[in-house]
């Protein structure tokens, strides 16, 4: 079977200087990759592209469909949920509001009521704070907020942008155990960016090593770990 | 004292002609950070739209109707065909584009309608049981149509999915686009909102200023002062601003300056305000981490 996500050759560019020299990368349905690499890599810059945030150039399918030429908002509708970098909070509307956000593309009152419901359970803080506007929330909440409005999309793929940043390490374990369990649950593929690369390879399936707009190496997340160079570099052990 | 009273309610009256226009500039400031030099002449053509309507032998109501689907057509059709090529130009490039807006709908007016001065109807009897000593029919009724306006939209962008779409695609359009959201044609839906505002306005003004081209010349600046006034951020202090400067206006021409340099109220209302107070009274400061 193909997989859900599948780039050959992706390059991107921020104007005309190219960050992406071709990257080779996949998602299984159902999987969890995860990108691993310095600051400046393009990590970030990989799941943009993704979402065509930025100029583009290369092949990527997704569920089977060519992503060429399809603007963001069409890619999202397609089941594409990005968790941006600074997670894209809308600061003055509520926590509420922004969760119906999440489920904009969406017909399906029920489903929709059913996603609400699902995900306070998953963090139960949003819904004690659903009428507060999503500035007023701390940075692990924001950070609740951002995965939880990206599932009311009922999304096939979920893409995370270093969800652990600037959070305390407990709320950080918090939200890594609900993303595995969202991942078993609905089977929802998802590709991370990830500093913390101890954190990343436990959850994900797959990993790739990105140098400076380069996937110089990718496995299975076991065998990236088990890897001297990623080990002393990355894992600091 | 019934003097004093007189030109304060009058003042209330213009105010809600000024409130509209307000809204109006706020509609396209929040979402583009640009004020719409074009809004008064927008309107005023509009209103000529309505004058044809009406003169075409529809009754009132139904062309006051008709005129608002127009204008939120016209507008939605002018960002889509003529702002959107300016999408990523500067800030220069998109106030060009406003002035020619500006100067092509104030020529084509007179070329189409001339520019003799035409009484437009008001949908207000002369006499009704709701005029009062200080307020004319239609002073009360234009109040109301500007007070049920701002209802609407209030509860269009509250309660509805598509308003709601609209506050986040101006708040942070790249998060939108990562909901799904079009931005580019909530923009459109802005700017077809903001144009059935203005014709609010022009409609109600019509029948105190009379019709003619440069009709809404001295209503925009006002209703400019009033957006400033109350903070162009924030809708429901622009609508408020808007009747301070109707009042404003009214009690310094009255008293202060004359009829004559009424107008100079407005201008300096917007020096006033930008030097004191630029976030207005009710808008939000913006600070900006560097």
């Amino acid at each position: 079977m193909a997989p859900l996500l599948e780039a050959r050759g992706l390059k991107a560019y921020y104007g005309s200087t190219p960050v992406l020299h071709g990257v080779d990368l996949a998602v299984e349905a159902g999987g969890i990759a995860a990108l691993l690499g310095a600051n400046g890599a393009g990590k970030t810059t990989l799941l943009r592209a993704i979402c065509a945030m930025v100029r583009r150039e290369g092949e990527i399918r997704f569920a089977g469909r060519a992503l060429e030429g399809l603007a963001t908002e069409d890619i999202v509708r397609l089941g594409v949920a990005h968790v941006p970098d600074g997670r894209g909070t809308f600061v003055h509307l509520t926590v509420e509001e922004n969760l119906r956000l999440g489920a904009y593309t969406r017909g399906d009152r029920t489903g929709i009521a059913g996603d609400f419901e699902r995900v306070y359970a998953y963090f139960p803080r949003l819904r004690e704070r659903r009428r507060q506007q999503a500035g007023t929330l701390s940075g692990g909440e924001q950070q609740m907020l951002a995965i939880s409005r990206a599932l009311m999309l009922a999304p096939k793929l979920l893409l995370l942008d270093e969800p652990s940043f600037g959070l305390a390490p407990l709320v950080v374990k918090d939200i890594f155990q609900i993303l595995r369990s969202i991942n078993r649950e609905q089977r929802v593929g998802m590709l991370i960016v990830e500093q913390n690369a101890t954190l990343a390879l436990d959850l994900a399936d797959h990993a790739y090593l990105l140098e400076t707009g380069r996937a110089v190496m990718s496995g299975t997340a076991a065998a990236i770990r088990g890897d001297d160079a990623v080990r002393r570099s990355y894992l600091g052990y | 004292m019934t003097a004093l009273l007189h030109q304060i309610f009058s003042g209330v009256a213009n105010g809600g002609i000024y409130a509209s226009v307000a809204l109006a500039l706020v509609l396209i400031y929040q979402a583009t950070h640009l004020v719409n030099f074009a809004q008064g002449e927008m309107a005023m053509f509009a209103t000529y739209i309505a004058w044809a309507l009406v003169q075409a032998g529809l009754p009132y109501w139904p062309a006051f109707l008709l005129t608002l689907v127009i204008a939120f057509a016209g507008g939605v059709a002018i960002e889509r065909v003529i702002l959107r090529p300016f999408d990523k130009a500067p800030v220069l490039a998109a106030v060009c584009v406003f002035i020619g807006l500006l100067s092509i709908f104030n020529s084509l007016a007179g070329f189409i309608f001339t520019y003799t001065i035409k009484t437009f109807p008001s949908p207000f009897a002369e006499r009704a049981w709701y005029g009062t000593r200080f307020l004319s029919p239609h002073e009360t009724g234009e109040i109301a149509i500007t007070l049920a306006l701002l209802l609407l939209v209030y509860a269009f962008f509250r309660f509805t999915p598509l308003g709601l779409a609209m506050r986040a695609a101006a708040q942070n359009p790249q998060s939108s686009r990562l909901v799904g959201i079009r931005v580019g044609w909530m923009l459109a839906l802005g700017w077809g909102l903001a144009a059935a505002a203005g014709a609010v306005a022009g409609m109600m003004a019509a029948p105190i200023v009379y019709l003619e081209p440069n009709m809404m010349g001295g209503i925009l600046l006002y209703g400019f002062a009033g957006a400033l006034l109350g903070g162009i951020d924030n809708p429901w202090g622009a609508v408020l601003g808007g009747f301070i400067v109707g009042v404003l206006e009214n009690l310094a021409g009255g008293y202060i300056v004359g009829a004559e340099l009424k107008l100079t109220a407005a201008l300096v209302i917007i020096v006033g305000v930008l030097v004191v107070r630029p976030s207005g009274l009710f808008g939000h400061l913006i600070a900006t981490r560097v």
